[in-house]
């Protein structure tokens, strides 16, 4: 397009309309406006809790990050959020080093052609229903179901693996391990589908290069086509990581909701975004703000961890491309 | 269908009254020939007739298709490689396959012509090994001074002798190649042709190609396949002819093959 921007009507074609034109021009303004909406709601959101957490900011400074406190009565109040930070980022961690593994055999198993297609399908269809399930209900099911059933297990750790400080106290119930399974359940559905979509877009003949030279099926897997499917598979798995440090019901109603930094599995700890539930209805004042600053250091997680897997993204793809 | 007229060279393979499957569907029919040692055999004929499906067979990388089935028997150095107490991943170390696209590794060029190797836990000099497959494969000196670049950072040509290297550097008998210039340009096709004569001293060739000119360049023997209909409606390949490149070219015994090479069809 190096002539002039003038439109020119060809010879013989019937010129458009002006209404026509007009109507394009009014419908590219319209998509226009509601992406700006997006765009502003995002602002908007993030904006009002950086400015409502502005009082906590100046009262505890960055303090509030390396502090364990969460004292709301009135003349003594004093706020740190390290243990839910911890806690937030150990239950997601783990949550991952349960998931990955499991997410990544089960997209490999049903990528590959051990299974005739349908009970392939079957299977694929049932692991993407997990994500269906509500995140309230995962959390009855984790109170009736997961740590009754867990509670024997904590037992045996503690009375042989006391040593270690990961299980160094009582189990109680409610607390990291029950909420970190369930977790890794959760987030298993979209790591799972999208390291399988990855591993199965790959073309064929990678497969077929690495067989064609004599290797088994096993080295074809492990060497070829999971480094070639790597950033989806990473992508996948931050995105997991994402779903998990914001989730909430099921957390807050496995995760015992102690606001003390404690090294065990077994003892009761909290998130911060099971905080968030919890404290908002009696809230006020200094309190609120409180609140407010740790949401924001939740999104600031939530936003840096999103950066990093489409760095971790961009990078491999470079490499591998 | 062999002629007897011709040197008989060995033959590393005997396929032996080959029918081919795809579930109920017969792809390929009747096949009976050998492929000699230290030639190029290659493979011609319209599409559908087979001559890929057949190639496929020679190191079971149709193995890979579920619905696949073969009748018959192809014997490599007198063993039946379709028994049941064969291998296929022993049989693919000792046939290497280069495929109608270049199909390098997302890895390094370097990993790329290693890796069969690390695969047969090759206990040689890794550099020397990957040298020497690159310097047989004309590709050494494009590439010597970027081993850790990507394979995808090289040319289709290029690329295609990178496949050529990581083929050989396994120490294969025999390299099947699937139409390997198909995708490349004239030049590219010329340094691929000139490099498949030179690795005829130490390997055998077996090669699918729709390119006649390709054929009468390159091929000791050539082979004519051709397509027919069933009373199915689907098409079975089968073997029309198979005899010297020259006599194929020259003064073929079948009216159909006359017909093909002299670009009457096909």
């Amino acid at each position: 397009m190096t002539a002039a921007n003038t439109p020119t009507t060809l010879a013989g074609q019937r010129s458009r309309s002006p209404r026509e034109r007009l109507l394009d021009r009014l419908f590219i303004r319209l998509t226009l406006v509601l992406a700006v909406c997006t765009g502003v709601l995002l602002a908007f959101i993030v904006l009002v809790i950086a400015w409502r957490s502005l009082p906590a900011f100046q009262q505890f400074g960055l303090s509030f990050i390396t502090h364990s406190a969460w004292n709301p009565v009135p003349g003594r109040e004093d706020f740190g959020v390290l243990p839910m930070l911890y806690g937030t980022l150990v239950s997601s961690f783990i949550a991952l080093l349960i998931a990955v593994p499991l997410g990544l055999g089960t997209a490999i198993f049903l990528s590959e052609d051990f299974l005739p297609p349908q009970p392939r399908m079957v299977i694929s269809f049932l692991v993407e229903l997990l994500a269906a399930i509500p995140s309230v209900v995962y959390g009855l099911w984790g109170i009736f179901v997961l740590i009754p059933l867990l509670q024997p297990v904590g037992q045996w750790l503690h009375t042989h693996l006391g040593w270690i400080p990961l299980f160094s106290t009582e189990p109680v119930g409610p607390g990291m391990l029950p909420a970190s399974l369930v977790l890794a359940i959760m987030v298993l559905p979209i790591l799972t589908a999208i390291a399988k979509d990855s591993l199965e877009a790959l073309p064929p003949e990678l497969r077929q290069a690495s067989v064609g030279l004599g290797a088994t099926r096993w080295w074809t897997i492990f060497r070829v086509l999971i480094p070639a499917a790597i950033s989806g598979i990473i992508g996948g798995a931050m995105l997991g990581l994402g779903r998990a440090l914001g989730e909430t019901m099921a957390v807050t109603m496995l995760i015992g909701n102690a606001n003390q930094l404690n090294i065990s599995l077994l003892a009761p700890a909290n998130t911060i975004a099971s905080l968030l539930a919890n404290q908002f209805p009696e809230a006020r004042g200094i309190q609120v703000s409180a609140l407010m600053y740790a949401a924001l250091l939740l999104m600031l997680m939530t936003l840096l961890v999103n950066i990093l897997a489409e760095v971790i993204i961009n990078r491999l793809k470079a490499k591998y491309e | 269908m062999m002629n007897g007229a011709t040197p008989q060279p060995e033959p590393v393979f005997r396929i032996e009254n080959v029918n081919i499957y795809y579930g109920h569907f017969k792809a390929v029919r009747d096949v009976t020939m050998y492929i000699p040692k230290n030639q190029i055999t290659a493979f011609i004929g319209p599409s559908g007739c087979g001559k890929s499906t057949i190639l496929r067979c020679l190191n079971r990388l149709n193995d890979l298709i579920p619905s696949f089935r073969l009748e018959g028997k192809i014997t490599y150095h007198g063993k039946n490689i379709y028994d049941p107490d064969i291998d296929p991943v022993e049989v693919r170390r000792k046939i290497g396959m280069v495929f109608q696209k270049p199909n390098p590794f997302p890895k390094s060029i370097y990993d790329n012509v290693a890796y069969g190797a690390r695969v047969i836990n090759y206990q040689g000099d890794m550099d020397e090994l990957v040298e020497r497959s690159l310097r047989r494969a004309a590709l050494w000196d494009e590439v010597k001074d970027k081993l850790k670049e990507s394979g995808f950072s090289l040319s289709g040509g290029q690329q295609q002798r990178l496949c050529i290297a990581r083929a050989i550097a396994v120490e294969p008998e025999v390299v099947l190649m699937d139409e390997p210039c198909s995708a490349l340009d004239p030049i590219s096709t010329l340094k691929i042709e000139e490099l498949m004569h030179e690795l005829k001293a130490n390997y055998t060739i077996v090669i699918v190609t729709h390119n006649m000119q390709q054929a009468t360049r390159v091929a000791d023997m050539t082979a004519f396949f051709n397509a027919e209909p069933t009373p199915k409606g689907g098409k079975v390949g089968y073997l029309v002819e198979f005899d010297t490149t020259k006599v194929i070219f020259g003064s073929p015994k079948q009216q159909a093959t006359m017909d093909y090479v002299s670009g009457r069809f096909g």
